[in-house]
């Protein structure tokens, strides 16, 4: 150690307070009064009045009827709570099939190549995710390239609608999500000993068996957490789905955003904040339990 | 045999499908920036090589707002993340652990763990209770709100650098009686300058994507670059936005190529 100091701990705290207190008043401490927000009682026009009340989380499942209030489950809400979760898991999915072999055909180049096509995956990654939804958009309008392509090739006579529909919300995030699939994906890759699929070809194995029974098992930690890294972003995905889902095709975000917006319920949106924030930390637990104890198996 | 030599790595398929993905990745992109250079107005038709709509968006005064107000704001962030979280960064590794280290790692990296969409609702509330009480429109929400969240994006390749970092340098120093101001200014700065380059450079492009927390939290009149592009495509697209968003990833892809050589040097 340079210089010991006195007391390590308290200089170590004392150059970690300002970014600590940074991240207190901008990001990390708001939370709590996101959770206070979600036990009041809607404002009339936006915020909160001072009253607490459960009745934000009753709203999240539950509808009443203004006129005889009875209770009935608030299918609109539960709508979206399904879109949400089946275009997540179906991104994470896709992202996976493309994901795999791009990560193993990378971990496959000779070593001086390997920077180069890594360097290819990591510039999308880094790229303005509105930009690279847009790129997307302009692909698939009526009026795009794709259809204009598929019209002049003649392969249908009328543009497809895809644009405003939930497969267009799936491309989008598969688009944009795919990089955070390859790139743990590769790290699993990379430290692969590949002697292993000679073992498992002299051994008189397929090619499927050595797949699905020596490459799968041990590149686990990368499909584990490239898998976490989709889904969490996709569940709570925002600028993609207003983009190209258009209006009828909302996920939790933008139904929360519309809370503070048009739908001027911020203890509702509160609420709803927090659930998605339960079911992502439920998510990152998932991944820290599994990848400790692949660490603690491996030595 | 007359197949092809057999290759325990090769897996049928594989290949072909990464290249494909390859282009896929890029085609969008690329057919964006072919397009910002089209004459034509439609959206849809080429109508020969043009600059008219760069010089259309260089011309319009929303434009030239939204660019200065993302430059001041990623500037500001970059700066301000990357001293702190170099700071930070020193604490965490530079010395013997400490109680508490596990919650600094935790609040470090809390940003890249809540979807953005939560923190800007939470800002949102904390933010709008403050306009009230001090009536404060200015830049300072969505620069505090930039530096906080660029710092983890800042912290990891200065981390990066440091856990590299042979420690015999500064024992050396301190062994010649450097005080530990000058181990720091003489010996550890110097080495870790690529990482906190590197580092700035994250954390400026993290500032200029950032959509949703601006979107959020800004006050009226305040777009940023994505967020006047948010705004444009929710009317009709005109290709000025192609302009735009080539010139953004212009930037973006530039600084990206100058992090990569400073982090590849390494070692």
């Amino acid at each position: 150690m340079a210089a010991p100091p006195r007391s390590p701990a308290r200089t170590s705290w004392l150059l970690s307070t300002p970014a600590l207190l940074l991240l207190i008043f901008g990001a990390a401490g708001p939370l709590l009064i996101v959770l206070v927000y979600a036990f009041l009682e809607p404002g009339e026009y936006s915020g909160v009045v001072w009253q607490f009340t459960t009745e934000a989380w009753f709203r999240v499942f539950f509808e009443r009827d203004i006129f005889d209030g009875t209770v009935s489950p608030a299918d609109a809400h539960l709508t979206i709570f399904w879109r949400s979760l089946e275009l997540s898991v179906l991104t994470t999915l896709t992202t996976f099939v493309i994901g795999l072999p791009m990560a193993w055909f990378i971990a496959t180049r000779p070593a001086n190549q390997r920077a180069i096509w890594l360097f290819l995956i990591t510039i999308p990654f880094w790229t303005n995710l509105l930009i690279r939804t847009f790129a997307i958009m302009e692909v698939i309008r009526n009026q795009g390239i794709l259809n204009s392509l598929l019209i002049r090739l003649g392969v249908i006579s009328d543009p497809i609608q895809i644009l405003y529909t939930e497969t267009a919300v799936l491309i989008g995030m598969a688009y944009v999500y795919l990089p955070l699939m390859v790139l743990p994906l590769f790290a699993a890759i990379d430290r692969f000993d590949f002697r292993l699929l000679e073992a498992g070809y002299d051994l008189y194995a397929s090619r499927w068996q050595v797949l699905r029974r020596i490459v799968l098992p041990i590149v686990r930690p990368g499909i584990v957490a490239g898998s976490i890294l989709v889904f969490v972003p996709s569940l709570g995905a925002y600028v993609t789905p207003r983009i190209l889902g258009g209006g009828k095709n909302m996920m939790i975000g933008n139904f929360i955003e519309l809370q503070f917006g048009q739908g001027r319920n911020w203890p509702l949106g509160a609420a709803l904040s927090l659930i998605l924030l339960a079911i992502v930390l439920i998510a990152l637990l998932i991944y820290v339990r599994v990848t400790t104890r692949e660490d603690s198996r491996h030595g | 045999m007359a197949r092809r030599r057999f290759s325990v790595t090769r897996f049928p398929g594989f290949a072909p499908i990464a290249l494909t993905a390859f282009v896929l990745l890029y085609a969008p992109i690329i057919i964006i920036v072919i397009y910002s250079f089209n004459a034509s107005d439609s959206v849809a038709l080429w109508g020969g090589f043009s600059l008219k709509w760069y010089v259309a968006a260089w011309g319009n005064e929303a434009v030239q707002d939204a660019t200065l107000r993302s430059l001041v704001i990623a500037s500001v962030a970059a700066c301000v993340s990357t001293i702190v979280a170099t700071m930070a960064a020193i604490a965490t590794t530079r010395r013997s652990r400490f109680r508490g280290q596990t919650f600094i790692y935790v609040m470090i990296n809390q940003p890249l763990m809540v979807p953005e969409i939560v923190t800007a609702v939470a800002l949102l509330i904390f933010f709008a209770a403050i306009r009230v009480a001090t009536g404060y429109q200015g830049l300072g929400y969505l620069i505090l709100a930039h530096s906080a969240f660029c710092i983890p994006f800042a912290y990891l390749p200065i981390r990066a650098r440091l856990e590299g970092m042979d420690l015999s340098l500064e024992t050396a120093a301190a062994d010649l009686y450097a005080t530990p101001w000058m181990t720091f200014r003489r010996i550890t700065l110097p080495l870790l300058a690529p990482g906190i380059a590197a580092g700035a450079m994250l954390a400026f492009v993290i500032s200029l994507d950032t959509v949703v927390i601006t979107e959020f939290i800004k006050s009226a009149g305040q777009d940023t670059l994505p967020t006047y592009m948010l705004g444009q495509l929710r009317r009709a697209i005109t290709p000025e936005v192609n302009a735009i968003a080539t010139a953004l990833l212009a930037l973006t892809v530039l600084l990206l190529t100058a992090f990569f050589l400073l982090t590849r040097r390494r070692g």
